[in-house]
Order: C-alpha cells, then sequence, then structure tokens
C-alpha cells in the first residue's frame, strides 16, 4: 500500500475576477523512505498543491476535485477535528522562512513542548524530555531550550523547525522551500540532516523548491510544475540525464553548471502565464520553442518514456508515433 | 599588491579598506565598562578594479561582502585604508566632486520589489536621477533619456511603460527598471548586489545577459556582489572570496573554482550545487555557520572551522600572497 497517494488534485482560488486556476490535476504518489521533489518556478501553483494536502489553505481556495490516500485511507472528505489528527501526526510540514515561523517572544524549547503536548498525552515533564532529545537529533546543544528565537542563527532555526515537524514521529514530511535564504553551506548541512533523518524514521518527504539542485542532492523522484500543472514526472537521475519536456530542458539548461561550458544559457522568453486564464492548450506552447500548431488548440495527454518517467507534451506523442 | 599592474587601468584600487561599526551596548555596561566592542565587518580589504571588468565579491552572508560594495560607493563611511576611484583618493573628494562621483557610480540592488517605489510611476522612477542631479530640464529631452536609458536596459516599447507602476511589471521587467535607473546617468561603475538572486532561473539569464552587454558596449565596469559561486563563475572576470571581511582568495574565474587554494574555497567550491544526481551522504562539510564579526578568531579567522588547521593557524594570521600568477590567497599552506 502506499504511504500517499494523491489523484487529480485541484485546487482554485476564488477572487473577483473569477477563478485563479492555481494547480490542477496533480496526481502524485509516495512510498515509505521515499523522497520526492515538486520543482517549479515561483506562482507555479507548488505551495497550494502541497498545502492542500494537509487542507492549510486560505479561505478563498476552493479545493475543487481530488482524492488523497495516506496508507489507503482517503482524507480529502476529512472534517476540521480529523483534519487536527492527520496533520503533525501523519503529516507535518516545515514553513519557507524559518525565521518567521517561530514566535519572537516565546523560548524556542516551549513552542515544541506544545506541539508535542497537544498531539500526544504527555506529561510536561515528559514533553520536555522528548524536546531535548528531538534537539540532539537536529544537532543542536540540548541546554539551548530555553533561549529565544533571535539567539538563533538562521540555520538552527531552520533546524528547530525541523524538530518541531519530527516531534510527533510523522510518516509524511513536507518541506516547503526548507533551504531557500540559507548560506550553501548551511543549505547543504540542512539537507543532509533531513536527509539522514528521512533514512532513519523511514519518513515520505515532499520537498518544495524551486532549486533543482536541492532535489539533485535529495529526491529519488521529480516533479516539475509549471504554471498550475505537473509536465513531468519521472526518476530524478532519468528526469536530469534525459528531460522529456520542453520546459524541464529549458530549467536544466539556465541552470548554471560548473563542470559543463562557461556560457550563458538562453532565458525562456516570455512570463508564465496568468492563471485567471491559462493559454489553452499546452499551458507552455506561447513560451516554447518547438511548438506546433496542434499545441495552441489541444492539452496534451500524458506519455509514459519509461517505467516511471511521464511527461505532458505533443512532441512526446508524436515520437511516439513515428 | 600587483606591481605590474597599470595604474591608469584601474577604475578602483582599494588599499586596507575598513568598515567597523561601534556596537550599541545598555546604559549599565556602559557605566561599568569603557571598553566599546566592535563590529570589524569589513577588516582590510585590497583589490583592483579595471576598467570594462566584472570581479565578484562572493562569501556567505556575514563576509562583509555588502558593506564593500557600500564603501566603495561611499554610502559606508569607511574607518580606514583608501579608495582609489579613476587615480584620485575618494577621502579628499570635494563636495562637488562627490557629487559627480555619484553619477560615476551606481548600485542595483538585490529585491526589485523592494528597491523600487510603489507608488512612483515607470517615468518618474527613471526620470528621478536626471532631477536631482539638475541635468536637464527639458521635458521632451528628459523622456528621451528615459526610453533610451529603458530600451538599453533591454524594456521595449518603453514609452507604453511610462505611466506603468511597479506592480504592473513582473519580477524580471522590474530589475531591469531598476538598472534603467542607474542607467540614466551613464555610470562607468555599477555595485550590483546580489541582482538575480530573486528572480527566477528562466529570467535571470536575461538579467545576466544584459550586465554583460553593457560592459561590452558601455565599459561599465561591475564590482558584482553574490553568494552564489556558480553565477560568480558565469558572469566574471575575476572572484574574491570574502571570509568575516577580508579577502582569503582571489583569482581569475576559472582559477578560482576550478583550482581552488584556500581551504574555505575548497569547502565551498565543493557544495555548489550541480543540476544532477547527487548524494550529500559523502560529503565533509564545514561545521557550524560564519562566526561573529564582533570575535574575529585570532591568527586565521577561518581556523576554528577549517578541516587542515594546524598550530600555527591559531597564532599567525597568514599573510595575502600571490601564490601562482595573479591568483592570490591568504592561507599558511599554500
Amino acid at each position: 500500500m502506499r504511504l500517499l497517494e494523491v489523484e487529480n488534485l485541484t485546487t482554485y482560488y476564488k477572487l473577483k475576477e473569477g477563478y485563479v486556476r492555481a494547480c490542477e490535476n496533480i496526481s502524485l504518489h509516495l512510498e515509505r523512505g521515499e523522497a520526492i521533489g515538486l520543482v517549479g518556478e515561483s506562482a507555479s501553483g507548488k505551495t497550494t498543491a502541497a498545502l492542500s494536502l494537509i487542507k492549510l489553505l486560505p479561505e478563498n481556495a476552493h479545493v475543487m476535485a481530488g482524492s488523497i490516500k495516506i496508507e489507503g485511507r482517503d482524507i480529502s472528505g476529512a472534517t476540521e477535528e480529523e483534519l487536527r489528527h492527520i496533520r503533525w501526526k501523519d503529516i507535518a510540514i516545515i514553513f519557507q522562512g524559518a525565521m518567521n515561523a517561530l514566535n519572537p517572544v516565546r523560548r524556542v524549547g516551549a513552542q515544541i513542548v506544545e506541539a508535542v503536548r497537544i498531539h500526544d498525552k504527555l506529561s510536561e515533564k515528559e514533553a520536555c524530555k522528548r524536546t531535548a532529545e528531538l534537539f540532539d537529533q537536529v544537532e543542536i546543544d540540548p541546554d539551548r531550550v530555553r533561549e529565544y528565537p533571535h539567539e538563533f542563527s538562521g540555520g538552527m532555526r531552520q533546524r528547530v523547525m525541523i524538530a518541531m515537524a519530527i516531534a510527533c514521529n510523522p510518516k509524511i514530511i513536507i518541506g516547503d522551500e526548507p533551504t531557500t535564504a540559507l548560506d550553501v553551506m548551511v543549505q547543504a548541512q540542512v539537507l543532509q540532516l533531513l536527509e539522514t533523518l528521512r533514512r532513519e524514521r523511514e519518513m515520505g518527504m515532499l520537498l518544495i523548491t524551486h532549486d533543482l539542485s536541492v532535489v539533485g542532492e535529495t529526491c529519488d523522484r521529480v516533479a516539475v510544475m509549471y504554471a498550475g500543472q505537473i509536465v513531468e514526472n519521472g526518476p530524478t537521475e532519468k528526469v536530469f540525464s534525459d528531460p522529456a519536456h520542453p520546459y524541464t530542458r529549458a530549467l536544466i539548461a539556465a541552470f548554471p553548471n560548473i563542470e559543463g561550458e562557461r556560457f550563458l544559457a538562453a532565458s525562456i522568453p516570455g512570463n508564465p502565464p496568468n492563471l485567471l486564464a491559462p493559454p489553452g492548450g499546452c499551458r507552455f506552447h506561447e513560451r516554447c520553442s518547438e511548438a506546433y500548431g496542434l499545441c495552441s488548440n489541444e492539452v496534451p495527454a500524458l506519455t509514459n518514456i519509461s517505467p516511471g518517467h511521464s511527461a505532458f507534451c505533443h512532441l512526446l506523442q508524436r515520437r511516439v508515433k513515428v | 599588491m600587483n606591481k605590474d599592474f597599470n595604474e591608469a587601468n584601474n577604475l578602483l584600487s582599494v588599499r586596507g579598506l575598513e568598515v567597523h561599526f561601534a556596537v550599541r551596548s545598555g546604559f549599565f555596561s556602559s557605566l561599568v565598562s569603557r571598553k566599546i566592542s566592535l563590529v570589524r565587518a569589513v577588516d582590510g580589504l585590497d583589490f583592483e578594479l579595471k576598467k570594462g571588468e566584472i570581479l565578484c565579491l562572493a562569501g556567505e552572508s556575514g563576509s562583509g561582502k555588502t558593506t564593500a560594495g557600500k564603501a566603495v560607493l561611499r554610502l559606508l563611511e569607511p574607518t580606514g585604508g583608501e579608495v582609489l576611484f579613476k587615480g584620485e583618493e575618494m577621502n579628499a573628494f570635494s563636495k562637488s566632486r562627490l557629487r559627480h562621483f555619484r553619477q560615476e557610480a551606481q548600485i542595483i540592488f538585490q529585491d526589485p520589489f523592494e528597491s523600487l517605489n510603489p507608488r512612483q510611476t515607470v517615468f518618474s522612477t527613471v526620470a528621478e536621477p536626471l532631477e536631482v542631479n539638475r541635468l536637464t530640464r527639458d521635458r521632451r529631452e528628459k523622456e528621451e533619456r528615459v526610453a533610451k536609458a529603458l530600451s538599453d536596459a533591454g524594456l521595449s516599447n518603453p514609452r507604453e511603460l511610462f505611466m506603468r507602476y511597479p506592480h504592473e511589471l513582473s519580477g524580471g521587467q522590474r530589475q531591469r527598471l531598476a538598472i534603467a535607473g542607474a542607467l540614466v546617468l551613464h555610470p562607468d561603475f555599477i555595485v550590483a548586489d546580489e541582482p538575480v538572486s530573486m528572480l527566477d532561473l528562466s529570467i535571470r539569464a536575461g538579467i545576466l545577459k544584459l550586465m554583460v552587454e553593457l560592459r561590452d558596449n558601455k565599459g561599465i565596469s561591475y564590482l558584482f556582489i553574490t553568494h552564489d559561486l556558480s553565477l560568480a563563475w558565469l558572469i566574471s572576470d575575476r572572484i574574491a572570496i570574502m571570509y568575516l571581511g577580508k579577502i582569503v582568495e582571489l583569482g581569475s574565474a576559472d582559477d578560482v573554482i576550478k583550482s581552488p587554494l584556500h581551504p574555505y574555497t575548497k569547502a565551498l567550491v565543493s557544495v555548489i550545487p550541480v543540476p544532477k544526481r547527487v548524494s550529500l551522504a559523502g560529503k565533509t562539510l564545514l561545521k557550524g555557520e560564519t562566526p561573529d564579526p564582533v570575535n574575529i578568531p585570532l591568527g586565521c579567522r577561518f581556523h576554528p572551522r577549517c578541516p587542515e588547521a594546524q598550530p600555527r593557524c591559531s597564532e599567525e594570521e597568514p599573510a595575502y600572497r600571490e601564490i601562482t600568477p595573479k591568483h592570490f590567497g591568504a592561507c599558511h599552506f599554500i
């Protein structure tokens, strides 16, 4: 049984002007101990997709369709009360910008103790003990539980957020840009920590990022999002070595590679489309250098390239037919 | 430093630049102790910037790279050392010379969402420098210069953008607008402080290309400040690696990235992201983070985190010297 199975998840934001089609037909699955990366540029809908999983959406967001199953149990119709049990215990989330996610006027330890005690029936003392252990696991001196967030550096605060996320032994952890805004060296330290914890605890991890290299360093599989839709999905090695979708190719080409040649790659022309009224056909066709007639008229179907590697692009269909 | 260097070719020569900030202490501690602690943000910097060169100052946060950039522009008053701009000592600049310098040297900031005034139209954003410097009063000339600057910054149909506000522009367009604001005064020197780190990968290349083109066509020199070494390697001629307010290594982009000398540079290069599946498990990462610049370690300032540190490193500060031709470093063991 799969740890997490998401099918055709669709979330829209309601505005005065109409619906913003922020994420459409997202299908993902996650096995135990597996890490999958959800990559996309800003406004591609990756955070909306993740927040839809645990219904932490703003009020004007509407989950229009889709099913979410954790170990076969459908949680898409869960009530707020049921969701409270699912959050933290089944799925925990590490937010973007840990610096702002911690309460600045409360001691860091107390913030973790609070989270632990809400979800597990523990005494204050036991919860404190658990917190000290968690600090130890994320490689912070347990004596620092009585300090305030401002006494920690950026990397340490991110570690505290990780400690909080793993406090209730979740089965799935969602990292929403967990290392953005950190220095490269600290970023590598935090990613290494996440990797170790994931392997020790056999957690499934969904890592949301705009940075392809983060995916390369931590994820087994990657899903590339563009304008609210997944355009390519496959094993990380495959996607990097043989990208199937023109958008993925452009994204990888734009990444400065010190092992390759020293030149400035061409940028993708134009801007991502307005999701209030996305273009018909393939959403990428206006910016795609390989687009042809069909691309603007017809939504491309899913094409399997190899086991576990698939993409939505008309060119692939053509390749298969010929 | 570099003896065979032709002084006249240098747009900027920086010698022993220091920027120290006094730390505000509490009322009580100011009564009991007279000791003032200093944040030594920039602590003895030497480098030259040639005409038409792109020099990158790279380092982690807290290394003093932004402070250095501001100090050479005199946006911050340096506390020591000297900066020569076009062979002239900047400390001796008269008021009118400084005012002229403000036209010759410009800065581009990191975040085009914050650096632009949301209530100012595109036209007034770019025209403001002309007004402040009293360069033109003629409405038509002003419009022409603004349109020229916008199109130089790669914005097509500049006149249609005149009455737009920043929120109507995309991230890439905003950064181009910020660049246009710098270009309108025809500078020879631009400090670019992380100009693309807030932009998506797919639009970054466009901005970088624009900057390189401006160098090629207009001979603008850049001091490019970034924490991203792969970006530094792509765009710059030479790279200076900073750690705690000092340059630990300086050389051509290829030398620094492909054959780094200093242990700190080696560690940074080893964690440069690459777009492929790699394992982090076997990597040796530096422990901890950059220390507080109030308490800079004695001896080599990198020694507490250095994987190759020896007893000598904690006692004696290594000299910054030329190791191989035009490749400088500060470490006892290179």
